[in-house]
């Protein structure tokens, strides 16, 4: 449009409509970031964090897939290999080095009955992994659900569960715990010669007498958190909109009140690891915890401590086994709750 | 606030009698008994020992005269230190752990909260790094690693200190040393974390621009209410010590009432496991109790409903 040089008209090219990277170059907002791709970012930016995840890492290669590739076994006896050091040969296998063939170094020693010991720390943090991976599962899953029908229900049912959880953790739990680690023990031996409970055997009765007295004192911390969330949750806007939608309560609880806590969930998950392992290495070191053949980094220390004036190694590769991983988890647990909870820090 | 106390008071009997009543039921469910493990003894003198005690008798009936005769003051006599009465054992065995116990809780405090002060004073320096490092690994190491690697190196290797029981001064510093690790790690933590926030507080800013000097302001100001948390850890550090007393008194033979437990569960001795349990339990149920309470008075942020 032509404009008239001594009219005040606005020139009207002015009001053309922007095109569509003029209208971009004005947005101000980022990327939203979801609540996964924002956690790990500031995960991997702890550098303690990171670390601890490596040598966790190792730790399982250590423990679930080196004892495959290990040329002896947990249980093999090689007779006169009785007590080596580190690094040592008995005669017998000095001969056959000597001879040319190749014998594989006994990197951590050998125990009094000629086993090789590194395999035997390998399996040992298997054991003692398992337990505290295991345990944690199970509390994680007894505890949230408890906490969540009893956050979401209210009313008398969340007054008679929680009292219920109240006394339960009043309780000094390491006498229980150590009252029913002995308790479970016989009758779960004699449960794993019934048929249809021989599975049990794999397994080890002493493993599930364990697994059973976590989740059954444990569970309480975990219940109350959950709980403390769901309430927080339930209230807000999104869940009345799924209510007014017609959601059932199951899928209230599974959709939205789970996925809401599930960064809470992780890091109270992940500390309960370092916690089931440290009480499994104090209830072998009592006597309580899991049977031989099958060796736990706590027995491997225990067995360790008669006779450590003349093999000490023997107790310092358990003993620092046992401090590395409750500290990587500990510190990974840390480094998690920073990332994913902000609001746990303080 | 009374209505609180009571309520309190009330709770932690009720958790005392429920950990009596599982433990009563719990030992005796367990096949076996504390006669059965001797070999020397014949079938008759076993039944005639266990008629003696009154084990031959239905649970409820003994469950009914336990608690009875508990209530009247009298925990019955140890089925294998024969001739012992249960709480003769515990009252010659009580004060060596609660010695120990308290030593610890002294140091504990006593390191632990200064070193929590200097760790927030000097927060992103070196002292605050070396500090969290040494916390970190201290709250790693179970005790029992902490005490038989002590026991290596200082009994063993070095040959300095004495390793067996608690006849002399000396005798005190390794265990004491694995039991107050834990604690003071945690107590360094807590304290360090608490004084960051307080120090973060409108109040504190105030002070400081009134122009009061920074030493003055942690003193007179932060301390006060950061040492506030600590108080709650009471309760947990004396569970934590009662742990850690079960395996630092096995490993340095010292005749405390932690290893009169373990040995007295392994051995089946009923009346014992029953007496130490409830004692250990009313101990900790008693100090938290305590701490709630106390923790509602000298902190008048936490309203009372």
């Amino acid at each position: 449009m032509k404009k008239n040089p001594i009219s005040l008209h606005i020139d009207p090219d002015e009001f053309a409509p922007a095109t569509s990277e003029e209208k971009e170059s004005l947005v101000i907002m980022r990327e939203s970031v979801s609540f996964w791709k924002d956690g790990f970012r500031r995960l991997f930016r702890n550098k303690i964090a990171v670390v601890s995840l490596a040598v966790i890492i190792l730790i399982v290669i250590f423990a679930y897939f080196l004892p495959a590739f290990w040329p002896y076994s947990y249980e093999q006896q090689i007779q006169g290999s009785e007590n080596l050091a580190p690094f040592k040969y008995s005669t017998a296998e000095q001969a056959r080095i000597d001879a040319g063939e190749k014998v594989f170094p006994h990197v951590c020693g050998t125990d009094k009955l000629g086993r090789d010991f590194a395999v035997r720390l390998m399996m040992g943090t298997r054991i003692s992994l398992t337990v505290g991976l295991v345990c944690a599962a199970l509390v994680l899953l007894v505890g949230s659900l408890f906490g969540a029908i009893a956050g979401f229900a209210g009313g008398w049912i969340d007054n008679i569960m929680m009292r219920f959880t109240d006394i339960l953790y009043t309780i000094p739990d390491i006498l229980l715990i150590i009252i029913l680690a002995m308790v479970l023990r016989d009758p779960l031996k004699t449960l794993a010669t019934v048929k249809g409970f021989q599975w049990m055997q794999t397994v080890g009765p002493n493993l599930i007498a364990i697994f059973i007295v976590f989740v059954l004192l444990y569970w309480v911390g975990m219940a109350r958190i959950t709980r403390s969330q769901v309430l927080v949750l339930k209230e807000s806007e999104y869940v009345t909109a799924a209510r007014a939608m017609g959601a059932g309560n199951g899928r209230i609880i599974r959709k939205h009140l789970l996925t809401n806590c599930i960064g809470t969930l992780i890091v109270t998950t992940t500390l309960q690891i370092p916690s089931a392992i440290f009480t499994e290495s104090y209830l072998s070191f009592l006597g309580l915890g899991v049977a031989a053949p099958m060796p736990s980094l706590g027995s491997l220390a225990t067995d360790a401590v008669k006779g450590m004036n003349t093999f000490p190694h023997l107790l310092l590769f358990p003993a620092i086994f046992i401090s590395v991983t409750i500290l990587v988890f500990n510190l990974f647990g840390d480094g998690l709750r920073d990332a994913f909870d902000p609001k746990l820090k303080n | 606030m009374l209505k609180y106390a009571v309520k309190r008071v009330a709770m932690g009997l009720l958790s005392i009698f429920i950990v009596a009543t599982l433990t009563f039921f719990l030992m005796n469910m367990v096949p076996g008994g504390p006669f059965v493990a001797e070999k020397s003894i014949s079938q008759e003198a076993q039944a005639a020992l266990a008629a003696k005690y009154g084990l031959d008798k239905p649970i409820m009936q003994r469950y009914a005269t336990y608690m009875t005769d508990f209530l009247k003051g009298d925990m019955g006599v140890s089925l294998r230190q024969r001739g012992r009465t249960v709480s003769g054992i515990i009252f010659s065995k009580f004060p060596v752990s609660a010695r120990l116990a308290g030593i610890a809780v002294l140091i504990a405090l006593l390191l632990g909260i200064p070193l929590g002060c200097l760790s927030a004073y000097n927060r992103g320096k070196l002292a605050d790094n070396t500090i969290i490092v040494f916390t970190t690994c201290g709250i790693a190491i179970p005790s029992f690693i902490s005490s038989v690697l002590l026991l290596y190196f200082f009994g063993s290797k070095l040959n300095i200190l004495p390793t067996v029981g608690l006849n002399s001064l000396a005798s005190y510093i390794m265990p004491v040393t694995a039991l107050a690790i834990y604690p003071t790690a945690y107590i360094t933590r807590l304290m360090r974390s608490s004084l960051l926030d307080v120090m973060g507080q409108d109040y504190i800013r105030t002070a400081k621009a009134k122009g009061l000097a920074n030493f003055k302001i942690i003193f007179k100001h932060a301390l006060r209410n950061a040492v506030l948390p600590v108080i709650t850890y009471v309760g947990p550090m004396l569970a934590g010590l009662m742990t850690g007393s079960f395996v630092v008194e096995k490993i340095f033979t010292i005749p405390g009432l932690g290893r009169e437990f373990v040995s007295s569960i392994v051995n089946r001795d009923y009346t014992m496991v029953m007496g130490t349990t409830i004692i250990l339990a009313t101990l900790i149920i008693t100090a938290n109790v305590i701490v709630d309470i106390l923790y509602k008075v000298i902190d008048p942020r936490i309203n009372l409903k």
